[in-house]
């Protein structure tokens, strides 16, 4: 199933990285939050100050992948009157203002009210690259897999510490774009060290042959960057940003994300 | 779509459909992290189910621990307000800890052991599972912690501190709608993170496979005695089964009795709240369109962004906005009727049972109840002698720990909160804080 390889922009976006001499640096934040302007303001900021790849979240009732800072921010979006159709123009913002590929990242539940036709649809519309689905799995996935290769989306889905050969296999051939290993059993959230188990979760996905692999969970630090690019395609961070917007809004998002990117010359691998 | 639907001699069996789907409902809609806790889970079930020493196991604990099997009890005086039929109530209320709940989490609790696992955690709305929880995890020597709705917590303080009594740690949980849903949705945090350890009792018939049918095969006793004993007490079977539903534990244990007796109407009683027509309930089936939440495909209480609505209902058992997938799976086709009971129904049947019976029902139970009493109503029309009727209602729970929400619902409670003509204070702890370990106390200010 893995048509197009060269039609996604999120794995042309991790080549790219690739060919200039680093790995690819990827930016999570909310949708909506703190209000829909500055989400914009703030992605477009992440990918002008190194990101690669920005992954917009939709902000959703029930996140239980989610630890308490996006936690709290994406409630707060949804209290500030963010609508899932906001995602679109949120995307299209993005994808007109940078080179960045636009991923979404969503909970299943909202894709599957609005349609997963007409999600993917308006999605590929606005200039998305594709979904990262935290709680849809390949087995689960039979509609989404129609509609992204409809649409020519890519489908970033997670392995885990806890993934077995055969499940990391599995996965890794329903996967367009790149596999996000998940480096810890746990939620989002900074932690002071990457656990060890990540890894593993990436010479795993590797072993079964998956072009790329981008690591997230727990990554706050251009330490963490240095120690992930090591031996992973790409690195994502996600609530060390989202707490960066709620500190000091979109200024430190961009001093953050240059701070992480560089991370990679921290390796010697050069700019 | 349905062999049942068609009927004749090649229709099949509803009562042990084994998931992941009950038509297009269940799944797996759970991330990766816990795909393999749940094929371990699956794997060590299916292995018990088969093998007779954990049979045993179950079935002594349930005789000489729980105290099964739960009498069915006939309710002369309460039939005469429900058109004259004969209603029996299944007393699940006389289990150990006062509800059905203990079925599931003996046998949970069993699970994890055989997996290994020496610690529980478990979710609770009205406090009737942590509870039980509790309870088995102290049976078993297991540390266990419970994750309840701050709101609930305050709803059903007597019960957190029961927990507490037990051993357990009760953790406020403040997300969201501050009930049955975001506990779950931090006990769910908590399992990824400590799953090597850690076992999750979900107490209901939802969430993802193998939960929806292991949950119902640990209740399916409630049917199988019932079934026995109205056969044994009256010579046949049931014309209606009653049951109230929340996620629909109780109720997919008492139908599993009769699902595939084509003569037996079967009928789930949903929280209906203030009226489905204000929008505040908790009537999943009745207003919710399918979706998924907590690992499976079910109907879901949404909007239209997909985010899910906070119900809302008298009992803090019932109060969620999602339901069982089989539940749903069985509405479709149309073998179960589900409808909506208001608090004030419910209220209504809950005061009639203490006065024409003797028995006070949890909030929960009496939604059933209520129901069981338009059911018999609606049976009696134009029947010459109603007594050939025969409604059966699962009573799931006892009523203890409503017994300030009822008293307040009945006006019996003064401005300070004091039971009428007494200094009998049912929101301030008398003699707080005498004793060292006044847990409570610290958990609410955690809360503030």
């Amino acid at each position: 199933m893995r048509v197009n390889e060269t039609a996604s922009k999120s794995a042309a976006a991790v080549e790219r990285a690739r060919a200039a001499g680093r790995k690819a640096l990827i930016a999570y934040l909310p949708a909506g939050y703190p209000d829909k302007q500055t989400s914009i303001d703030a992605a477009i900021a992440a990918a002008r100050n190194g990101a690669d790849i920005i992954e917009i979240g939709i902000p959703y009732s029930d996140p239980v992948m989610d630890g308490a800072v996006i936690q709290a921010a994406t409630t707060q979006a949804l209290a500030n009157g963010f609508h899932v159709a906001d995602v679109f123009d949120i995307v299209a913002a993005v994808t007109t203002a940078t080179d960045a590929a636009v991923l979404v990242m969503t909970y299943w539940n909202p894709v599957l009210r609005m349609g997963v036709d007409d999600f993917s649809r308006r999605l590929a519309g606005a200039g998305g690259a594709g979904l990262i689905t935290p709680d849809l799995i390949p087995d689960e996935a039979a509609e989404w897999f129609a509609a992204s290769d409809k649409y020519g989306l890519d489908r970033v889905f997670l392995v885990a510490p806890s993934s077995t050969p055969e499940r990391v296999a599995m996965t890794v051939e329903a996967t367009r774009g790149f596999v996000y290993a998940v480096s810890i059993m746990g939620v989002t959230g900074a932690r002071a060290k990457v656990s060890s188990a990540a890894e593993a979760v990436v010479a795993a996905a590797h072993a079964a042959a998956a072009p790329r692999v981008c690591v997230g969970l727990g990554v706050s630090r251009p330490e963490h960057v240095r120690e992930i690019a090591a031996y992973a395609d790409g690195v994502i961070v996600g609530t060390a940003l989202v707490a960066a917007l709620r500190d000091g809004g979109v200024p430190a998002v961009g001093a953050l994300t240059a701070e992480l990117a560089g991370g990679f010359d921290q390796v010697g691998a050069g700019r | 779509m349905d062999a049942f639907l068609a009927g004749g001699a090649g229709a099949r069996s509803l009562r042990h459909a084994p998931g992941p789907y009950f038509g297009s409902y269940g799944g797996r809609w759970m991330p990766e992290s816990l795909i393999a806790a749940l094929d371990e889970l699956e794997d060590t079930f299916e292995k018990a189910k088969a093998d007779p020493e954990f049979l045993a196991e179950i079935a002594e604990l349930n005789k000489n621990y729980s105290g099964r099997p739960s009498l069915l009890t006939e309710a002369k005086r309460f039939a005469g307000h429900a058109g004259g039929v004969r209603i029996f109530l299944k007393r699940e209320d006389l289990n150990h800890t006062g509800s059905h709940k203990i079925n599931n989490v003996l046998g949970q609790a069993l699970l994890a052991r055989r997996m290994g696992k020496t610690r529980l955690i478990a979710e609770t709305g009205a406090g009737q599972h942590g509870v039980a929880s509790a309870t088995a995890a102290a049976l078993l020597g297991m540390e266990c912690v419970v994750y309840m709705g701050a709101e609930d917590c305050r709803r059903q303080a007597l019960n957190v501190a029961r927990m507490q009594l037990l051993g357990a740690t009760v953790v406020p949980v403040t997300n969201g709608s501050q009930t049955l849903k975001d506990a779950i949705n931090d006990a769910l945090r908590d399992w990824v993170a400590n799953v090597d350890t850690t076992h999750y009792v979900l107490g209901t018939a939802a969430g993802a496979h193998p939960f929806p049918a292991m949950v119902r095969f640990f209740h399916e006793v409630i049917g199988e005695e019932a079934r026995e004993q109205i056969l044994a007490q009256t010579g046949r079977l049931p014309d209606a089964v009653c049951a109230c539903i929340g996620g629909g534990s109780n109720a997919i244990g008492i139908f599993h009795g009769f699902l595939d007796d084509a003569s037996v109407q079967i009928f789930g009683f949903e929280a209906g709240g203030d009226g489905v027509e204000t929008g505040r309930h908790a009537a999943t089936i009745t207003l919710g369109r399918p979706g998924v939440l907590h690992g499976a495909r079910s109907y879901l209480m949404q909007d239209e962004d997909g985010q899910t609505i906070e119900s809302h209902s008298i009992s803090a058992g019932l109060d969620y906005p999602g339901v069982g997938p089989e539940h749903s799976y069985l509405h479709d086709i149309g073998r179960v009727t589900y409808e909506p009971i208001t608090d004030a129904e419910a209220m209504d049947a809950f005061r009639l049972l203490c006065r024409t019976e003797g028995i006070i029902p949890a909030i929960e139970s009496s939604h059933a109840l209520a129901g069981a009493i338009k059911v018999g109503r609606r049976l009696a029309e134009g029947v010459g002698d109603p007594r050939e009727l025969i409604v059966i209602v699962n009573l799931s729970g006892r009523g203890d720990k409503d017994v300030e929400t009822a008293a307040d619902w009945f006006g019996m409670l003064d401005e300070d909160g004091n039971v009428r003509g007494t200094t009998l204070s049912t929101r301030t702890a008398k003699g707080a804080g005498t004793r060292p370990s006044a847990q409570y106390a610290q958990t609410e200010e955690t809360q503030a």
